[in-house]
């Protein structure tokens, strides 16, 4: 044990007596393991990423949107000037009653209307939906309650809303019990919402939604109060559009059953809409083993591409230390005439390269673990010296900034332990040519 | 009286290919103990040759070398090392110490490659601060190599050729290096070494050097020419 302190202790005197060279040998393999641990760090960080926001749609849900027909479909009944589109009423009924693994299921419908209370007024987002949207989108109330199954009955003019649009409207007053104009109609807030984080889009089918400006109302009264015919007003054209659902939520029993209905929802709606494919299936399970897939190809990718940077690490210090036996031949002949065996001069300079390689693993293990904080840095620079204003909201700018690395805590043990590997691989050759130097030849060298 | 070598009958030819060189062509004599020789020669007579076999650091292509009792022909590259490290001093022209070490450090490296490596305690550390003391640099064991003079780097180097104990300490021109109020220092030192009983053999081109020493032995085209001792050492029979 003394021993292997002593070896060190010369291994380092060694390496001191060129700090600058053996700082920049270091280097390398500083950077070859930080960048190994920052890229599994990062890569760990998205596909959690992706993963929350696949259970944030809920593991056992089947989300069926509506989906507007591409152009050239359209173009073909412009003709009759009003789109229409999507789902239907009946496309709700007819799962609901025939898919028995469903167990919850929730139409909805979704108009941008304004909504006023005395002078304050703000655009929102009116959900028509019924009582179980309520959990089934993870949202929880801050006051009064939510639309319930009667609400739906007696066709009542309530609201709930969330708490953006109650601070924009209700600044100093408690929103329930108040009146509020949506459109042209008037609702009585009867709930609040608390805050949640937006979700982000997921693939093409699913864009990603605010839930902080919503307004939800029971559908059916939406349904009477404002019919399935919505038109806007753009750019001096008008387009009118009719739907009678934007989506419907369902929840099935059984997470192994998710997705056989799935596969028989598709079926149902296919007989249903024969001509176009005016919907989407989104099965966030599916997604999710989608998302897994893509994080093991992303560890993969960025995982080879550090260990690539670490190999080059260890080039740099075989290339040191063969310029080093060179230049110590000198020594080396010394220490063998005074008695060192060809095993003792092999352990030295394998030593010198373990010393380097080892503190440069462990210094690479330190910033590796300052990644979160050096991330930070990146996503705040981005933030104001590279990225416009408006591409920081868009789904791009919110993946990037809402990524948070997750320190893969096996990639220290493992990047460390690559480092050395590494260090004594790259060593390994320069160490054995160093003792197989002819002493007599070695002594004579200048 | 004992000896502390023997060389029987020495050769070694060097194989180039084309020509075999024959460095050593027979070389016999007797290292007694507390000898002081001085082996001279032109170059190419096969001096430095003899005093690598001397040395352990080469095996010859025939002949014998007792040192030790034990015949260093026949053994191998660990052995050799062991051979150097235990029986024999280097004190080299150029001095070769080790430039990242202290003074004591570089006294100490005999140390670090002993059989079976046994640890470096306080008894072994004493010992280096004596050496060091004896050859007048115990007020610079801290120093590097860089900060020392050059007679200073040689007594460094004859300490450290003193740390195992050995039974011959080989001197491949110790004196080359250095000017000569300096030379006669460390031949001040090596007589003293010499007469607290150490065998010296040493490899010079200086006659005035030479003469210093007890016996010369004159090298010519790898055989021994002459041999000369003065006759106060003579051996009494």
């Amino acid at each position: 044990m003394t021993r292997i302190i002593r070896i060190v202790r010369l291994a380092l005197k060694s390496l001191l007596l060129h700090k600058l060279r053996s700082g920049l040998t270091m280097l390398g393999i500083v950077f070859g393991v930080f960048s190994v641990i920052a890229m599994l760090a990062i890569g760990e960080g998205a596909s959690a990423q992706a993963q929350r926001q696949v259970l944030e749609l809920g593991a056992t849900n089947v989300i069926v949107r509506s989906v507007k027909p591409p152009n050239e479909v359209a173009q073909s009944s412009a003709n009759s000037r009003v789109l229409q589109y999507g789902l239907l009423r009946s496309d709700f009924k007819i799962l609901t009653k025939t898919l028995p693994t469903i167990t919850n299921a929730v139409p909805i419908r979704e108009i941008n209307r304004e909504v006023r209370y005395l002078k304050d007024a703000m655009n929102a987002r009116v959900v028509g939906c019924t009582a179980d949207y309520l959990d089934m989108n993870h949202l929880h109330l801050t006051q009064g309650r939510f639309l319930t199954g009667s609400d739906q009955e007696k066709l009542l003019n309530v609201a709930v809303i969330a708490n953006e649009v109650a601070n924009n409207l209700f600044r100093y007053e408690d929103p329930v019990g108040k009146s509020v104009r949506i459109g042209s109609m008037y609702y009585t807030v009867v709930g609040v919402t608390k805050d949640r984080t937006a979700s982000a889009a997921i693939g093409g089918s699913l864009s990603g939604q605010d839930y902080n400006k919503d307004v939800y109302v029971p559908i059916k009264t939406l349904q009477v109060r404002e019919g399935d015919l919505d038109i806007k007003n753009q750019a001096g054209s008008m387009t009118a559009e009719h739907i009678e659902l934007n989506q419907i939520t369902l929840r099935v029993n059984d997470k192994d059953a998710v997705l056989s209905t799935a596969e028989a929802i598709r079926e149902t709606l296919e007989q249903s809409h024969p001509r176009t494919k005016d919907y989407a299936v989104v099965v966030p399970l599916e997604l999710l083993k989608q998302a897994e897939q893509i994080r093991m190809i992303f560890n993969v990718v960025l995982g080879s591409i550090a260990a690539i940077s670490l190999v080059v690490g260890g080039i740099g210090i075989m290339n040191i230390m063969l310029a080093t036996v060179t230049e110590r031949t000198r020594e080396i002949g010394v220490r063998r005439a005074l008695g060192a065996r060809q095993r003792d001069i092999i352990e030295q300079f394998l030593t010198e390269t373990i010393v380097l390689a080892g503190s440069g693993g462990l210094i690479g293990v330190v910033f590796g673990l300052l990644t979160p904080v050096t991330f930070l840095g990146i996503q705040w620079f981005v933030q104001n010296f590279v990225m416009e204003g408006n591409t920081v909201g868009s789904d791009v700018g919110r993946m990037f900034f809402d990524l948070q690395p997750q320190i893969a805590f096996w990639s220290l043990p493992v990047a460390f332990g690559i480092s050395v590997t590494i260090g004594i691989i790259s060593g390994i050759y320069p160490a054995i040519s160093a003792a197989k130097l002819d002493p007599i030849e070695a002594l004579r060298h200048e | 009286m004992r000896l502390a070598a023997q060389v029987v009958d020495l050769t070694k030819f060097y194989d180039l290919g084309s020509v075999v060189v024959k460095a050593l062509r027979g070389v016999s004599t007797d290292f007694p103990e507390g000898d002081f020789v001085a082996i001279m020669g032109s170059s190419g007579s096969g001096k430095s040759t003899l005093l690598n076999l001397l040395g352990a650091l080469d095996r010859p292509t025939s002949g014998q070398y007792i040192l030790g009792g034990r015949d260093v022909s026949t053994l191998d590259d660990d052995e050799l090392s062991a051979m150097r490290n235990d029986m024999i001093g280097f004190i080299f022209q150029s001095f070769n110490l080790i430039a990242q070490y202290t003074v004591l450090e570089n006294i100490e490296v005999p140390l670090l490659y002993r059989t079976g490596y046994p640890p470096i305690g306080r008894v072994e550390r004493e010992w280096c601060v004596e050496l060091a003391n004896m050859v007048g640099l115990g007020d610079r064991m801290d120093h590097r190599p860089f900060q020392l003079s050059g007679g200073q780097q040689q007594r460094v180097s004859i300490a450290r050729a003193l740390v195992n104990d050995p039974q011959i300490i080989l001197a491949d021109e110790p004196t080359g290096n250095l000017d000569s109020a300096t030379e006669a220092e460390i031949m001040d030192i090596l007589h003293n070494l010499n007469a607290q009983g150490r065998t010296i053999i040493m490899v010079t081109h200086e006659p005035g050097i030479a003469r210093q020493t007890k016996r010369q032995i004159m090298m010519k085209d790898g055989l021994i020419e002459s041999e000369s001792i003065l006759e106060q050492y003579l051996p009494t029979r």
